[in-house]
């Protein structure tokens, strides 16, 4: 598991670039461009249960739902970030990708450092300090373990259909 | 229950609560559903289902197609095409082609935001309905797909904080430098997922001034911004031919309780300029001012109406632009586009040697109509100035009012509005 770290106000443009929006929207089309204007290594390199690191408001900007899609896609296990923009966390929710919320945990984190996530109990261990993060609300939490809102929705049409 | 914002307020109205609380999750229907050209990928997600189950609403949505426009590939006009045909064959009644406008002044000049009412689209800029007294926020294609579907979803009531403006604009400012100062005092996260809501003297505040400060909300992270309906917003609409009886706006309480206060003396802000790359790069006009430039763009959807027009066509009336820039306009709608013409704006920026691009989105997001080249330096009236925000990650994108785009765009250097264009 490799930890990717990125600084404050990781907008949608440096996650996904807005010239591609109308060209791409599944994972495949999405990997290559992913973070292309921020860190190039990073879509040749990331592999599945790789976490990223960051601070303050991680996907400001755009609505364009391309980079949860894009690094749900490639395996990304969690985003650890100081605070989160709020459409981006909406869609994170949608298509079921791990955000953490924890301050502490990224400010603590050095390079180098051993990570691991226990998601049950709403702890990050950073070089074997656990830090302790707030969990979503049980209804919001029922969307992401469905795997995202649209399996959410269709199995919530197929109960209603069927009575 | 009294002390309620304008957000507890409007939320507990369209979740059938008596009163909510911020943190609370509620579950709304919201008047429309707002989608651009993005609405192709939205239909491609659910096909199967709307086969089978249809769509909720046919009045939810509305598609304006402003984003690519027009098409600019094989691909694009694919995307514009499956559009069409979905609308056709459900019947949707507000979908409006391309060329009409960029989608946020539709809704607005089109009456279908309004006061007191709750919208969602599936763009960051929906916020600008605030303008107008509305709940409007952003979210992603997969929650407008399930919204197409069921036709509600879940919101968390958010806190609020009260921005007070008072007193005076200079000559040489505008709602630009104000929003552009608000956002470098507070940053890029400032307001995350907050209810921003403007009072103070905002009588002196246009509905298209408003526009322009309510669109960049999502630039501080917040989840709407919104003005309080008023004279100035009642004659707006009735100009726009909405009756009274047809909107109830929601207001908030006087003793209301705010996660935080923030208070402006509008004669104290200067006009200022957002460096790349970040909206909360904010510096005086007087710290850039000489810098070179080659693009300069007038319009989209936070600066592209027939006041900003007036505005830069009052400085460029009878000049021409430096031969080193290219000056881009784009009108936020037809209808402001038909107006520029009939008040000889549009003779004046051509005469200056502009290009007019059709009413729509232009190069803002970086697709087309005006991408930049490496090492170009570009002075914008829109909202965003992330690197690669105008299709190449080596340019820069400096925000300003049209005022100051314009006696930039003759200088072809940035330049102080208040000194007529010789820096």
């Amino acid at each position: 598991m490799r930890i990717w770290k990125y600084g404050d106000n990781i907008n949608t443009d440096m996650l996904f670039p807005g010239k591609y929006t109308y060209t791409c929207s599944t994972a495949e089309e999405i990997k290559p461009h992913l973070l292309e204007d921020l860190d190039p290594l990073f879509a040749k390199q990331v592999s599945k249960d790789d976490v990223i690191f960051a601070g303050k408001n991680f996907g400001c900007g755009s609505s364009r739902e391309q980079p949860v899609v894009g690094l749900t896609g490639v395996g990304i296990s969690a985003v650890v970030a100081e605070s989160f923009a709020r459409i981006f966390f909406r869609s994170a929710i949608n298509q079921g990708l791990l955000l953490i919320e924890c301050p502490d945990a990224v400010r603590a984190y050095r390079k180098g450092d051993s990570v691991s996530i226990d998601v049950k109990n709403g702890v990050v261990l950073v070089a074997g300090t656990s830090y302790v993060f707030p969990r979503l609300p049980k209804e919001i939490l029922a969307i992401r373990d469905a795997g995202g809102l649209l399996p959410y929705i269709r199995e919530k049409l197929k109960q209603k259909h069927q009575k | 229950m009294g002390q309620m914002t304008f957000a507890e307020k409007i939320l507990a109205k369209y979740a059938h609560e008596k009163n909510v609380v911020s943190g609370q999750i509620v579950t709304v229907r919201p008047d429309h559903l707002l989608m651009h050209d993005n609405a192709a990928a939205i239909i491609k997600k659910v096909l199967p289902e709307l086969l089978q189950y249809g769509v909720n609403d046919v009045n939810l949505p509305v598609i304006i197609l402003d984003h690519v426009i027009p098409a600019s590939d094989e691909k694009t006009a694919m995307n514009h095409k499956i559009i069409r045909e979905f609308v056709a064959k459900y019947k949707i009644p507000n979908f409006f082609d391309i060329g009409n406008g960029v989608c946020h002044q539709i809704m607005i000049e089109k009456g279908l935001a309004l006061p007191g009412q709750l919208i969602l689209g599936s763009d960051s800029h929906t916020c600008s309905y605030g303008a107008v007294g509305a709940f409007s926020s952003g979210i992603d294609r997969t929650e407008a797909a399930a919204l197409l579907l069921i036709g509600e979803t879940w919101l968390k009531v958010p806190q609020s904080i009260k921005i007070t403006l008072n007193g005076k604009m200079s000559s040489g400012v505008y709602a630009k430098d104000v929003i552009l100062h608000i956002i470098g005092d507070i940053s890029a996260s400032g307001a995350d997922y907050c209810s921003v809501e403007f009072h103070g003297d905002i009588g002196q505040f246009s509905v298209d001034e408003r526009f322009t400060m309510a669109n960049m909300g999502i630039e501080m992270g917040a989840k709407n911004a919104v003005f309080p309906v008023d004279e100035v917003t009642m004659k707006y609409l009735s100009f726009i031919g909405v009756k009274k009886t047809q909107y109830t706006p929601v207001s908030a309480d006087m003793d209301a309780s705010y996660q935080k206060e923030l208070n402006y003396n509008l004669s104290e802000i200067l006009p200022v300029v957002a460096v790349p790359h970040g909206v909360d790069q904010v510096k005086p006009i007087n710290e850039v001012i000489g810098l070179e430039i080659q693009q300069c763009l007038i319009g989209t959807c936070t600066n592209g109406r027939l006041s900003d027009f007036k505005i830069a066509a009052e400085i460029l009336n009878g000049k021409k632009v430096h031969p080193r820039v290219r000056l881009l306009i784009v009108p936020s709608s037809q209808q402001i586009f038909l107006d520029a013409i009939h008040k000889g704006y549009m003779e004046i920026f051509i005469r200056a040697g502009g290009v007019v691009l059709p009413p729509g989105c232009g190069p803002c997001l970086g697709a087309h109509q005006g991408v930049l080249a490496p090492g170009e330096r570009c002075i914008s009236t829109s909202n965003r100035n992330f690197k690669g925000r105008m299709g190449c990650k080596d340019a820069e994108i400096y925000l300003a009012s049209p005022a100051t785009v314009a006696v930039s765009a003759l200088a072809g250097v940035i330049s102080d509005p208040r000194k007529g264009g010789v820096f």
